[in-house]
């Protein structure tokens, strides 16, 4: 090197000693991440600039809500806050069933700007919070990595992977004002302060650890992941015989404070003490305490006693507490594993047991391809950079494996997994990016190439540098200039293709906003379908203040926040028989569902129908679910099978069964249909079916909007008949048909059940 | 290693036998006693005798003074348990947050202890454990100090919030 230095001066080199300054290294590295933040933040944007500053999807619906709440009202009404307007005879405590952390964030975020004096809509920052927050997700991976690997490229490639990766990205797009949106980071954050208190063994990092723990908890239901494999990679630890003190000082510290903190939201509450997702790190806590002691008594004793003592002594507490989980367990202290989680380990659980988990799409088992479409050459370089953890195999490379493991297992489980297994592919596969490049990059040739030019210009140079050759390690490397030029570009090739697919794959497939869809017009501009926002501003301008929707639960959130009316069913499903219940009127009978309907004092009945448009995820389509939910409380009334044809079909058109004909679903979404085709030419576009000529009819209900496109259906639930008839026989006579006589003049109202 | 030994050598008698994993060292002297003959080599109740010596011997005044103070946590421990096994757990909250307290008090101490012994073994006063570890590089006795009082004010933070 000294050589190289000496005899030439060019540029490049030039650009390399400047490089080597260690101030201007920690520049460029904070310059880097700024840009790399910026990228990450700019990629989230697509929704924005194609359609506008709007809240995405379902769930962000209620956050957005809830923030307003929040903002509102203050932090107090916040936490104590019942909501009457959701699930509507009974309410929600939603102040004790919400993970604050989002809300309070961006009410955090807002009052501050407020305080400086920046004047911002709290929708803005709601819209904005998920792309901020992968700015600084890509800065915490950069920090984790940077504990895995000495090498400085690696923090920096993980960072910009994190940054772009379409399967975080999915979840944190601007608009998308998720619990996710946060929760990464934290995360991320978490593990790497998890880290940094392992390799230091120090109070303080553990304290931090238990703190952004106690924040993640606050945030996201997913903190179970963190609460499971802390414990397990301090089990692996000590099963591979590396207890140390200060795995002991990091994990006590992390629990004792870390439990506490959790306790402290009112949604979790118990929870750390009394299910089974939460007792390994209980029982790792006990088993830490118990090696720590075993490792005193085995530096105070001999070694034949201490022999004796482990035998009785490990036995007989091990004993006592298998015991004590058993019997707490049996009597009930310790709620045994819930649905959910039952539903990780057999992916058939769920159908069988609790369809209401199962009819979530983002509950299904992964499909291969999703891998590679969210993680693109991430994915095959992950096992690589788990087998570089491997060849160093420090505490902290051990975390990585055991996250590896158990990450790729529940993301092959479950779709919306995919978000805990990024930052760990993307932290593997940095790792192994930054060794090919580490090795490939370097254009000098490795020492001993130099050595062979030296020998004939300089021999006494050449003699030194020998003798420090034997000294060092054997340097083996790559002389061929060809093949570290083919490999660098290959791999530059790689990365390019990976940026590409990055944009195309948030453009494309994460960016809309799917409350307003796009569609393209013959000519190729873009059509906007506006359909819901349509339909929920009409709910919020003709109907009356508390007038109560009826819909499938999929729509309750976006009724409540964007029409603010009050709901029978939303997406935060904590009741399932009053949703079997809206399941039941949707799958019955007009007979059969109107009594249900008047008694939840329903005004209106909210549908989604597709037909006209081929709008797929419409509720025909999502019918069976409301069947099998239904049937899961009454299985006497509804019944599946009735639904299918003869043949077992699903069906809409003639063929279609008389239950499903009959079913207030049904009728509700193709009624009139039929009108707006010449007769007999009625099209459903979504099954590609053709429609009875004659349409159903509808006696209890009448139609009162329907959107542009059909999209949205919204129908007014009739009052009772004025002259005392049933709803059938007053639309037959409306129609022309003539009855013998009225039974009764007038009398008092009574609920009519058949 | 100080804290562990505390919870068995210094009070094997008042704790009886609570099921809670950081008194979990406890129950084992019992057990031991309880069985006359053990197979191994030597009896289990010597071994016991010959932990207590080793540490009556090897630990420093100041290291016991601590150990008091956790014994006496683990005593209060005990009695919370107690008590809500006896008389019921109705305020679940205060309790928890009482009995976590205790616990996450007697970790915390019980790795001050550390920084303590770790401080000794800098001026050379203990050189029995030498095989125990270089394994803090960082810990000063201010730092040990500093981290314990964090960590303790955390800890109170969230107990006092939770008790109601």
């Amino acid at each position: 090197m000294a050589v190289a230095t000496g005899t030439s001066s060019t540029p490049v080199d030039l650009l390399v000693s400047v490089g080597k300054n260690q101030s201007t290294k920690t520049l460029l590295r904070v310059i880097i991440l700024c840009f790399i933040a910026g990228a990450a933040i700019a990629s989230r944007l697509f929704s924005v600039i194609r359609f506008e500053s709007i809240i995405h999807e379902f769930d962000p619906w209620f956050n957005f809500r809830a923030t307003k709440y929040l903002v509102a009202h203050g932090f107090y009404d916040f936490w104590d806050w019942f909501d009457d307007r959701t699930w509507h005879p009974l309410g929600r405590v939603t102040g004790g069933t919400l993970y604050p952390g989002l809300m309070v964030t961006s009410g955090v975020i807002y009052h501050l700007l407020r305080a400086l004096t920046v004047p911002v809509d709290i929708r803005n920052i709601c819209v904005l919070l998920a792309p901020a927050f992968s700015g600084l997700t890509a800065f915490a991976s950069y920090l984790l990595t940077n504990e895995m690997t000495t090498s400085p490229s690696a923090g920096l490639l993980a960072a910009a992977f994190m940054g772009i990766a379409p399967g975080y990205i999915s979840r944190s797009v601007a608009g998308s004002y998720d619990n996710e949106a946060i929760a990464i980071f934290l995360l991320v954050f978490t593990f790497y302060l998890w880290i940094k208190a392992l390799k230091l063994g120090s109070v303080l990092w553990g304290a931090l650890c238990a703190l952004f723990y106690g924040y993640m908890v606050a945030s996201w239901g997913g903190y179970a992941f963190i609460t499971c494999l802390v414990p397990l990679h301090a089990f692996v630890l000590i099963c591979m015989g590396r207890f140390s003190m200060r795995l002991y000082v990091s994990y006590t510290t992390w629990y004792a404070l870390g439990t506490l903190a959790s306790m402290q939201i009112p949604f979790v509450g118990f929870l750390p003490v009394r299910t089974s997702e939460h007792m390994p790190a209980l029982g790792i806590f006990g088993f830490l305490q118990l090696v720590a002691f075993l490792e005193y008594v085995r530096s105070a004793v001999p070694s034949r006693q201490f022999q004796t003592f482990l035998y009785v002594g490990l036995g007989g507490v091990f004993g006592i507490s298998v015991l004590a989980l058993v019997g707490l367990t049996t009597l009930g202290y310790i709620a045994p594993w819930s649905g959910r989680f039952y539903s990780l380990w057999d992916t058939g659980y769920a159908k069988i047991h609790i369809p209401i988990i199962a009819s979530v799409s983002e509950h299904q088992p992964t499909a291969w391809p999703a891998f590679f479409f969210d993680l693109n050459f991430l994915i095959w370089l992950f096992p690589a950079g788990v087998y570089l953890c491997f060849q160093r195999l420090e505490d902290e490379h051990v975390f990585i494996i055991v996250y590896a493991l158990f990450g790729s297992y529940f993301a092959g489980v479950m779709v919306r997994l995919m978000l805990t297994l990024t930052p760990v592919v993307c932290v593997a596969a940095a790792i192994a990016v930054s060794q090919v490049l580490d090795t490939y990059l370097v254009a000098r040739s490795p020492e001993p190439a130099d050595n062979k030019e030296d020998d004939s210009a300089d021999t006494k140079k050449a003699s030194k540098h020998g003798v420090l050759r034997t000294a060092s390690q054997p340097v083996v490397g790559i002389y061929n200039f060809l093949s570290k030029g083919f490999i660098a570009g290959c791999m530059t090739l790689y990365l390019l293709l990976f940026v590409q697919h990055c944009t195309w794959v948030t453009s494309n497939a994460y960016s809309s906003p799917s409350v307003v869809l796009a569609s393209r017009m013959p000519d190729g501009s873009q059509h906007i379908i506006d359909d819901y926002r349509e339909a929920y501003q009409w709910l919020r301008q003709n109907t009356k203040e508390d007038a109560k929707i009826m819909s499938w639960w999929d729509y309750g959130y976006q009724i409540g926040g964007m029409a603010d009316r009050p709901t029978l069913v939303d997406n935060n499903t904590w009741n399932n028989t009053h949703i079997a219940t809206v399941g039941k009127a949707m799958s019955s009978r007009e007979e059969v569902s109107y009594p249900i309907m008047r008694q939840h004092e329903v005004d209106y009945v909210l549908v989604v129908f597709g037909g006209l448009l081929g709008y797929s995820g419409d509720d025909i389509n999502k019918f069976l679910w409301m069947v099998r939910i239904a049937e899961g409380i009454w299985p006497d009334e509804v019944k599946e099978r009735d639904f299918f044809t003869a043949r077992g079909e699903y069906r809409v058109d003639d063929q279609a069964s008389e239950t499903m004909k009959n079913s207030l679903m049904y009728k509700m979404s193709y009624y009139n249909y039929g009108s707006l085709f010449p007769p007999g030419q009625a099209q459903d576009r979504v099954r590609g079916a053709r429609l009875p000529d004659k349409g159903p009819v509808l006696n209890t209900l009448e139609e009162a909007y329907t959107s542009e496109n059909w999209i949205i259906r919204i129908y007014k639930v009739k009052d009772l008949d004025n002259v005392g008839r049933d709803h059938a026989a007053a639309a037959s006579f409306e129609r022309g048909h003539k009855k013998k006589k009225a039974t009764k003049k007038r009398g008092p109202r009574v609920l009519r059940v058949d | 290693m100080a804290p562990k030994k505390s919870a068995a050598a210094t009070t094997p008698a008042p704790v009886p036998a609570p099921t809670t994993p950081t008194t979990a060292p406890t129950p084992t002297p019992s057990i031991a006693v309880a069985k006359p003959s053990a197979s191994g080599p030597q009896s289990i109740n010597q071994v016991a005798w010959n932990i207590v010596d080793y540490y009556q011997k090897t630990t420093p005044q100041r290291t016991k003074l601590i150990d008091v103070f956790m014994a006496f946590l683990v005593v209060v421990g005990g009695l919370q348990f107690a008590y809500c096994i006896l008389a019921g757990n109705y305020p679940f909250n205060a309790f928890l947050s009482g009995f976590s307290a205790t616990v996450g008090q007697f970790v915390l101490t019980g790795m001050f202890s550390l920084g303590e012994l770790d401080e000794r073994r800098q001026s050379g006063l203990d050189e029995t454990t030498e095989a125990n570890k270089a394994e803090f590089p960082s810990v000063s006795p201010e730092r040990a100090f500093a981290d314990y009082v964090v960590g303790s004010l955390i800890l109170h933070f969230f107990c006092v919030n939770f008790i109601n």
